[in-house]
């Protein structure tokens, strides 16, 4: 019983990891970490994704 | 390499505990159509609905795209996409199909399944439901399936560029104006249905308004105090939005009662600088944070009203079919039930504005060819489920009252003795002091033409969440839907007006090259002011007309929206047609016919209807005339309305003529392709070549035996090989 809580509220988190893009910056990590680099800053990397959706907006529907 | 669906494995006889689980879901539905059919009276239940919806969902799931994903598409799991191929962290990004779904799913659910089911309630519930229904299956979730298909094999091209591709430059260019002039007429009527919303409703606008600061809080949160905790952000503006929209109960001890009354025209105003500043603004700083906040919002309420429903188990109180429904002349919006239940309901039966998403940013983020059946008509499926949602809170309420709420002020005449006695040449009796108990019981002035179906979902939503959950909350519970409609709305503006100038400098680029550059600011503002312009001047003729702007502007709406799901369904035509799979063109095309023969006769009416209530022409003729004679014309109160009318009924009949003219161009452009490619037994295509995957991942929702473990053994060889130093 435990155990399936802690996978479901672990699903849960992983899910808003994915979906709200938080994920993005582990993978980023673990990315420097496997090639040895590096890694910029959280705020540097989060400015380069904002810049980049500054300049590709998704459309929204109805 | 493995691959995890193989096409022998897909023509799998079905085990016979499975064949005993779909029996028993094939029960369920027929049981539930049944008791839709047969049933009459006052105690019809609407979990039969919900149960009609579900049933059928899942067959058509499990079957009809199935058969499309295998048969037809013949989508092939050895190929690459071009997240794959193309990955750059950006737009090309391999997903989990899970998350996907969800990014797929917020990006085409809107205010539109909620809006259009409310107003075709004035048909009674049966024809809604069907059509919601039936059309999702066989129509609005395979356009947004084949779609995403084809450009996904394409990687991820727009919807503009492939007509133009593979049809022709006339085409094209049709389809481009098409899609721009679609886009202006659907963030007016969504404003629209906005400024319906907070109109004289200080507590309303005292919540929406505080959703700025919030989300520019958010923002600034994200941008320098923690960078890319989005979650964390995201709880503490949800927090303050709840508390925005308790706190938006006391504006009266506040002061604010009077300040916050606004009339339409102001509000108007404030949408119009709104939506500039919004499109010149960062993204960072509003756009983004206000996403994350209506995306949530977006799921919660879902989540929630279904749950309510179970709990709460409303009796319908909705006709099954209504007089209006066979004469044509209902007060919310005039013509019969066909074709205009099929107009009204757009949104969550076929959306053609899907066709823009399924080609633009989610093809480039699907993992395996497979799982397009998934996001592009399972998406679809969940959208179609919030209209059943929808129509089901706006036939759970009193009638009286729902056509109190609807029908245009010019009708109800503004006060409830004479709103009472105008529901009572309808048939419906309620009496004024019920009336304006109903709008006490939510804290607002008046519920009296509260049209655009915001305020009708938001009373029916408070009395099933109240009938559920308990507590006396009704007041909270109607701004909760209001502000959870309103929210989304705003960002489909706010990201719409963004899309919409980016398309203007792109194309304005053609010509003028310096014009495309996004960050030229005299460009930038100019094209923001021009598209904020042009669906401001909508917006603003539908607030000042005299007839209604959604009785008028509505079915506008759902006739643009419906024939870009035409140049959509002839482009999957086509591309069957070309990829030699003309035995299967009857997938989209038997869609696409029904989708000719509903918009076109629409647009007829329209446009040459004799009568001045249903076209365009006819009514700015008869209007004309009277103005010509000195005589005024109700509901017109003087001559400046005289004018108003006339000029608002010319702007769209013109428009509606053109949408008609540019999708029939598109069509007409696509037959000869048609007639060729059947005849050589395909042509050739921009298809992108295949090249080979060695990405693994499950196909639908939840994994099989079989592809958990290929899924793990591709895992276990991608660590042996990141051990082993293979270069990226």
């Amino acid at each position: 019983m435990r155990t399936a809580v802690l996978k479901a509220v672990g699903g849960i988190r992983w899910y808003l990891k994915q979906a709200t893009g938080e994920a993005k910056w582990d993978e980023y990590l673990e990315r420097c970490r496997s090639e040895d680099v590096e890694p910029m800053s959280r705020r540097d990397f989060e400015w380069r994704r904002a810049e980049y959706k500054e300049n590709n907006p998704q459309s929204r529907c109805c | 390499m493995s691959t995890v669906t193989s096409p022998a494995q897909t023509a799998r006889k079905m085990t016979p505990k499975s064949m005993v689980g779909w029996g028993a879901v094939a029960v369920v539905g027929a049981v539930s159509w049944t008791a839709l059919a047969l049933l009459r009276g006052e105690s019809v239940s609407a979990l039969w609905i919900l149960f009609a919806a579900l049933s059928s969902y899942a067959i058509a799931y499990r079957f009809y795209s199935r058969f499309i994903s295998y048969r037809v598409l013949r989508v092939d799991n050895t190929r690459a996409t071009p997240a794959e191929r193309l990955e750059n962290g950006h737009d090309f990004d391999v997903t989990d199909r899970r998350v996907l779904f969800g990014h797929h799913f917020a990006a085409i659910a809107g205010a539109g399944p909620l809006v259009g089911p409310v107003l075709a309630a004035q048909m009674g519930y049966l024809p809604g439901t069907i059509w919601i229904i039936v059309g999702v299956i066989f129509a609005g979730a395979v356009q947004d399936m084949v779609v995403l298909f084809f450009s996904m094999r394409r990687d991820g091209k727009s919807l503009g560029q492939m007509v133009r591709e593979e049809i022709g430059t006339i085409g094209g260019i049709a389809a481009l104006i098409a899609v721009f002039a679609i886009m202006i007429i659907i963030l007016a009527v969504l404003a629209l249905v906005v400024v319906n919303a907070l109109a004289e409703s200080p507590w309303g606008v005292f919540s929406i308004g505080l959703t700025i600061p919030i989300a520019l809080f958010m923002g600034f949160y994200l941008r320098f105090l923690r960078p890319g905790r989005v979650t964390e952000a995201t709880a503490i503006g949800v927090a303050l939005l709840l508390a925005a929209i308790i706190g938006g109960g006391y504006v009266e001890q506040m002061g604010l009662a009077q300040t916050l009354t606004l009339s339409k025209e102001t509000l108007v105003l404030c949408l119009v600088v709104y939506g500039f500043l919004a499109s010149i603004l960062p993204v960072w700083m509003l756009l983004t944070p206000r996403d994350y906040l209506s995306t949530f919002m977006k799921i919660g309420v879902i989540v929630l009203l279904a749950i309510g429903l179970i709990i709460a188990r409303p009796v319908l109180q909705n006709q099954a079919v209504t007089d209006f429904a066979i004469n044509g002349n209902g007060p919310v919006f005039a013509g019969k039930l066909f074709p205009f239940v099929f107009i009204t309901i757009a949104c969550g039966a076929l959306s053609g504005f899907h066709a823009l998403i399924a080609s633009g940013t989610t093809p480039k983020m699907i993992a395996k060819e497979s799982q397009v059946r998934m996001i592009g008509y399972g998406g679809m499926l969940a959208e179609s489920f919030v209209a059943i949602g929808a129509l089901i809170a706006a036939s759970v309420i009193n009638q009286g009252l729902y056509f109190a709420i609807n029908s245009p002020a010019g009708a109800t005449g503004g006060n409830a003795t004479s709103a009472a006695g105008f529901i009572g040449t309808l048939g419906f009796t309620i009496s004024p002091a019920d009336l304006n108990a109903a709008a006490q019981s939510i804290h607002e002035i008046t519920l009296l033409s509260r049209t655009g179906g915001a305020p009708t979902l938001a009373f029916g939503i408070s009395l099933i969440f109240t009938k559920a959950f308990g507590g006396g909350l009704a007041a909270f519970w109607y701004h909760f839907a209001i502000m959870f409609e309103a929210l989304f709305i705003l960002t489909a503006v706010d990201a719409g007006t963004r899309v919409g100038r980016f398309m203007l400098q792109d194309t304005i680029g053609n010509v003028w090259h310096k014009y495309a550059n996004i960050s030229w600011r005299p460009a930038s503002w100019s094209a923001s002011a021009v598209v904020v312009g042009l669906w401001g001047y909508m917006l603003y003729v539908g607030v000042t007309d005299p007839l209604g702007g959604i009785n008028q502007l509505f079915p506008l709406f759902g006739i643009s929206n419906q024939l870009l799901a035409a140049i959509a369904l002839a482009l999957c035509v086509t591309l069957m047609f070309k990829h030699g799979k003309g035995k299967y063109a009857w997938v989209p095309g038997v869609p696409l016919a029904w989708d000719l023969i509903v918009t076109m006769t629409a647009s007829w009416q329209k446009v040459f209807s004799g009568d001045a209530k249903l076209g365009y022409f006819e009514q700015r003729s008869v209007y004309q005339a009277a103005l010509d004679k000195g005589d005024l014309l109700a509901p017109a109160k003087n001559v400046d309305q005289m004018h108003q009318i006339i000029t608002n009924s010319t702007v769209n009949g013109f428009l509606q003529a053109l949408f008609a003219l540019l999708t029939l161009i598109v069509v007409a452009s696509a037959i000869p392709v048609w007639i060729k490619a059947a005849k050589k037994g395909g042509l050739p295509t921009n298809e992108v070549p295949p090249q080979p995957s060695h990405l693994v991942a499950p196909a639908d929702f939840f994994a099989t035996a079989q592809e958990k473990e290929a899924v793990r053994e591709y895992e276990a060889s991608e660590r042996n090989l990141a051990h082993s130093g293979r270069p990226r």
